[in-house]
């Protein structure tokens, strides 16, 4: 950037920067380096750590009753008329005099905003499924004058697409709803300011004058215009709250209210399924590290700082349809924070405000928000990760990641969006995907592409198994043939998607706190990888012989041989090959096809709940499994077929490899709270150990619970008795009372292990 | 004799009777001494309860002892295991070993009776020791008499159940006789094998205080005894009894209360025991 203006700049934010080690993150935008130059690695215990404020328990307390209504009566409020945006909601405030970080979505906290850029019918059917009225202005305008994303992908999509989504061979797609999984870097506000960071952006703006109109060309400068206005509206929201953010945050408070202002406008601005927040806390922990070495914070102050940001993450909502509660239930939106790793130089990034983050847990108690994400890496300090496995035994809040895997692909500022995501923060950005039911698509296999459900034909004419028994090498060659056309489908799909989805309903803010020059990737998935696994070794090692329905269709399996198949999850290499095989195979269809924007193919193993959808959609599998019962979620091996212990378990799913897989690769884990000789020092030691271990070995998350079925079972029956009870589920957390019953008995039904 | 087959990759809590019809009975098979194949009921890879660090545990069949309260009912005979070779159960223990060298854990062989099928244990636990694994058997000891000290020599540790300290306690829950099981424990001392012992307590059957106290006198001045392991009846393997059809005597057996508990593991510490 021009030099004149960078010293201008540089000489203004002075005393906003006042102690902080310069660099490079002063010359541009560069959040890492200030990050790496100023960061102080704590390597000590939680000791220090302080209880609520009375600020913090009076805002607490003036919430619980939303949450017990919201309990009792689902959507508590929707604002039907004004389709959010920056501006579109007045100031509103829990208890405007203990709240030290302000800021709600619309005027009144638990009132829902409408988001009709992404789908019209999706907004009416969350108001009518939420008991409210849908508004005829807003009716009209989306209908008359302005066309959504959801109108511009249907008008797209092939039939053969539009087949698929019937048949739920793909499903989930982002089709009629914010995408989400992107984090717009919301630290750089309180670094910068958003003068400085419309300054960069006038600049990159003006570089691409230049350059000859192409489509991508044109459409960077009609999103940089974009960008532009959104940073601008971001200044007004925050000036019409009583802060001027266009300036450098100066001081701990002011940092936490400047990231959160800006994490606030991207969730005002855009309802992606995943609206994850990034990687604050080291980074917020150097403002804090300054005021308390300039005598104008103590650790009480700190941590309700920590606290109340918190609390304002907890109470994020967005208004969805009974449709994407099935795939995405108990309410999550992924405010995905991440704490610990490893610098690129070998320094832990554990500092005082990872703890504190923690904490949060034991002075509001267990919640599923924000996903707390520890980046887990070998070389962290014992004491931060004796910490984590305690609090995951006290709260079961926690996932884990593995940072050693992840950190020579992204570097060391990258973030968790969603699950299983990684992205450098600022740098990269994804196309979301959802997944396609890979057990279905072997089923078409053996059915030449017929649904074993409905009898359609729903992928092309191909031969179907003839014989009474399964060869492995016919319907691998049968199925290979089928994935070829799913994954075509796929990215055909997905292009069309986010062609439209850039076109109308664009993330304006998110995107601004992004470098104009970003690596974009395009995320496919895959749900019932133990279910094929185990099919295919079934057919391998057993001897499976089919049964046909009047029409001929292929509606069941029997074993007519007497040795039993081994199954994922046992650390058995015969079905842990094919499983990654599998996942390298698809991987590698999927990417013989160009994407929209040139983006990165990438794959996730991940389900969310959707592993009870997509199982209800499925019929009988070669594997055992019935008609009707639900995928493993994620990676897991099916429901207690991981029976040798969680060793063999996690070890199978540490195969599967993660090159082939950089969208994640979701592990849950559950196991029963230790009841045998050892005491809580030793536990915490041994899993600490395990932990270490599972990481070493290549697994990438961790998903743990530590609970036991009783517990489940006790709070299915009252759940007024367990209201913050808190499960992991893949790739996120949440209430175990507001999960429906079918999927709390998936949760139940699942492999509790008794010990780790 | 039987036909080789996988190592089963089911549960050890799944019952599995009589897969392997061909096999001896327990009583009058003859180990050939070199123990190149033998019959495995299961195994586990998680265990933190059956010695230090995480353990593999080995579930192998075969037992002489007939336990009222047995919870692996479906491991008493040979035939009730899958036939599998040695090189097979190393191979598939190879698949943990660098896990369990981590962790600080190893090998142990249970049952069933680990020292039935003496020379296949053996060659398993040498096969584990290869590796850089610490081993461990539990055993009833009741063919104590039976094993050489080489056996003994690839033993890091040994489980010993010492059911009862009154002959006729021991023979109404296990069927046999309690002396050779003392025999062994002695033996145990004498070498300085570090043993843990284990006593099942089970409410209505080996509860009585004098039981208990016997047994604590007779552990109590071995030095190479590094615990004494209380272990609570549970009715997990009622299930088991009921499948095979056979007559269980303990449908009604609570598992013993918390207080029961305290009180046999104070009359252990009381001994000066160090008990758990």
């Amino acid at each position: 950037m021009n030099p004149t203006a960078a010293l201008r700049k540089e000489s203004a934010a002075g005393d906003c920067w006042r102690g902080f080690q310069p660099g490079d993150w002063t010359k541009s935008i560069n959040v890492r380096d200030f990050i790496v130059k100023n960061v102080a690695p704590y390597t000590g215990d939680e000791k220090f750590l302080a209880p609520a404020s009375q600020r913090t328990k009076a805002v607490w307390a003036k919430l619980q009753p939303y949450f017990a209504e919201e309990r009792k009566k689902g959507v508590l409020a929707v604002d039907v008329k004004n389709p959010s945006n920056l501006l579109a909601h007045a100031p509103g405030f829990i208890d405007k005099d203990n709240e030290v970080v302000v800021g709600l979505q619309t005027d009144q906290p638990f009132k829902r905003a409408i988001f009709p850029y992404g789908g019209l019918r999706m907004v009416e059917s969350g108001i009518k499924a939420a008991g409210f009225e849908a508004d005829a202005a807003v009716h009209e305008a989306f209908t008359k004058y302005r066309k959504s994303h959801n109108d511009g992908v249907f008008d797209a999509y092939t039939p053969e697409i539009m087949n698929c989504r019937r048949s739920g061979i793909i499903t989930g797609l982002p089709d009629a709803y914010g995408r989400g999984r992107i984090i717009g870097d919301y630290r750089r506000v309180a670094l910068y300011g958003t003068d400085r960071l419309l300054e960069v952006k006038k600049e990159e703006r003006a570089q691409i004058d230049d350059m000859w109109p192409n489509d991508e060309i044109i459409r960077q400068r009609e999103e940089l215009a974009e960008q532009m206005r959104a940073l601008k509206d971001l200044a007004e929201m925050a000036k019409r709250y009583g802060f001027d953010i266009t300036q450098p945050a100066t001081n701990a408070r002011e940092a936490f209210q400047w990231t959160y202002f800006a994490y606030l406008g991207a969730i005002k601005e855009a309802n992606g399924a995943a609206m994850s927040i990034g990687r604050i806390s080291s980074f917020l922990d150097i403002y804090i590290e300054r005021d308390l070495k300039e005598g104008k914070l103590d650790e009480a102050g700190a941590q309700e700082l920590w606290d109340q940001l918190v609390q304002k993450l907890r109470i994020v909502r967005f208004l969805r349809t009974p449709d994407y509660d099935a795939l995405f239930s108990g309410d999550p939106y992924w405010a995905t924070e991440c704490v610990g790793g490893m610098d690129l130089d070998g320094r832990a990034l554990v500092t005082r405000s990872s703890y504190r983050m923690l904490h949060t847990l034991y002075n509001l108690g267990p919640a599923p928000e924000p996903n707390i994400t520890v980046l887990w890496s070998t070389h962290m300090p014992a004491p931060f990760k004796r910490y984590c496995v305690k609090v995951s035994k006290d709260t079961s809040s926690l996932q884990y990641e593995n940072d050693d895997l992840m950190r020579p692909f992204w570097g060391d500022d990258y973030a968790i969006a969603c699950c299983v995501s990684a992205m450098r923060l600022g740098k990269q950005m994804q196309f979301f995907g959802a997944r396609v039911n890979l057990a279905k698509a072997l089923l078409y296999a053996i059915n030449g592409g017929r649904d074993e459900v409905s009898g359609d034909q729903v992928s092309p004419k191909t031969m179907p198994v003839t014989g009474d028994f399964l060869d492995y090498d016919d319907v691998r060659a049968k199925f290979d043939t089928v994935m070829e056309w799913l994954a075509r489908t796929y990215v055909h799909a997905m292009n069309c998607i986010h062609y439209m989805h850039d076109k109308y309903f664009y993330e304006r803010l998110e995107m601004a706190l992004h470098d104009r020059d970003i690596l974009r990737t395009m995320a496919f998935g895959i749900a019932g990888l133990s279910v094929v696994a185990d099919s295919l070794a079934a057919i391998k090692y057993g001897k499976i012989k089919v049964v046909r329905d009047a029409t001929g269709l292929i509606v069941d399996y029997k074993n007519e041989g007497n040795a039993s198949t081994p199954q994922f999850g046992n650390n058995d290499d015969r079905v842990d090959q094919i499983a990654s095989e599998l996942v390298t195979t698809f991987m590698e269809k999927i990417r013989k096809h160009p994407t929209y924007r040139n983006a990165t193919h990438t794959q996730s193993v991940l389900t969310i709940t959707s592993n009870v959808v997509y199982g209800k959609a499925t019929g009988n599998t070669p594997d055992g499994r019935r008609k009707g019962e639900p995928f493993g979620p994620g990676a897991n091996p099916m429901h207690g077929r991981d029976s040798h212990g969680w060793l063999a378990s996690c070890l199978s799913v540490a195969k599967l490899p993660y090159k082939d897989s950089l969208d994640g690769i979701s592990y849950t884990v559950s196991v029963a709270p230790q009841k045998a000789h050892l005491s809580e020092t030793q536990l915490v030691e041994e899993a600490t150990k395990a932990f270490d271990l599972y990481f070493s070995r290549g697994g990438f998350h961790m998903n743990l619970n530590v609970i036991d079925k009783e517990t489940l079972e006790d709070a299915m029956k009252n759940p007024d008795k367990y209201p913050q009870l808190t499960i992991r589920v893949s790739g996120y957390a949440v209430n175990f009372v507001r999960l429906t019953p079918e999927q709390q008995r998936d949760v139940i039904s699942r492999t509790f292990h008794g010990q780790i | 004799m039987s036909t080789v087959q996988p190592l089963e990759s089911g549960s050890r809590y799944d019952l599995r009777a009589g897969v392997s019809p061909d096999a001896p009975d327990e009583d009058k098979f003859k180990d050939d001494g070199k123990g190149a194949f033998g019959y495995c009921h299961s195994y586990e890879s998680s265990s933190r309860y059956d010695g230090p660090g995480l353990r593999v545990v080995l579930f192998v069949s075969g037992c002489l002892l007939r336990c009222t309260y047995c919870h692996n009912p479906d491991t008493w005979h040979l035939k009730d295991g899958t036939y599998v070779s040695a090189e097979q159960v190393l191979k598939r223990l190879g698949d943990f070993a660098p896990s369990l060298r981590s962790l600080g854990g190893g090998l142990t062989i249970s049952g069933g009776e680990a020292m039935v099928q003496m020379a296949f244990t053996k060659r398993i636990l040498a096969g584990a020791k290869q590796m850089g694994l610490h081993t461990a058997i539990e055993t009833s000891g009741f063919l104590g008499d039976r094993v050489d000290d080489d056996f003994l020599s690839v033993l890091d540790l040994v489980l010993l159940d010492i059911k009862s300290s009154n002959p006729d306690t021991y023979r109404n829950v296990t069927g046999r006789d309690l002396a050779p099981t003392l025999r062994f424990a002695e033996r145990l001392a004498s070498i300085g094998k570090p043993t843990w012992v284990r006593f099942t307590l089970v409410p209505g059957a080996t509860d009585d205080p004098a039981n208990v106290e016997g047994i604590a006198k007779f552990v109590a001045p071995m030095k190479n005894v590094e615990w004494v392991e209380v272990q609570p009846f549970h009715q997990m393997g009622e299930f088991k009894w009921k499948a095979i059809g056979l007559d269980y005597k303990h449908y009604d057996t609570q598992p013993p209360s918390r207080e029961l508990i305290n009180r046999v593991i104070g009359q252990f510490r009381d001994a000066g025991c160090n008990a758990r």
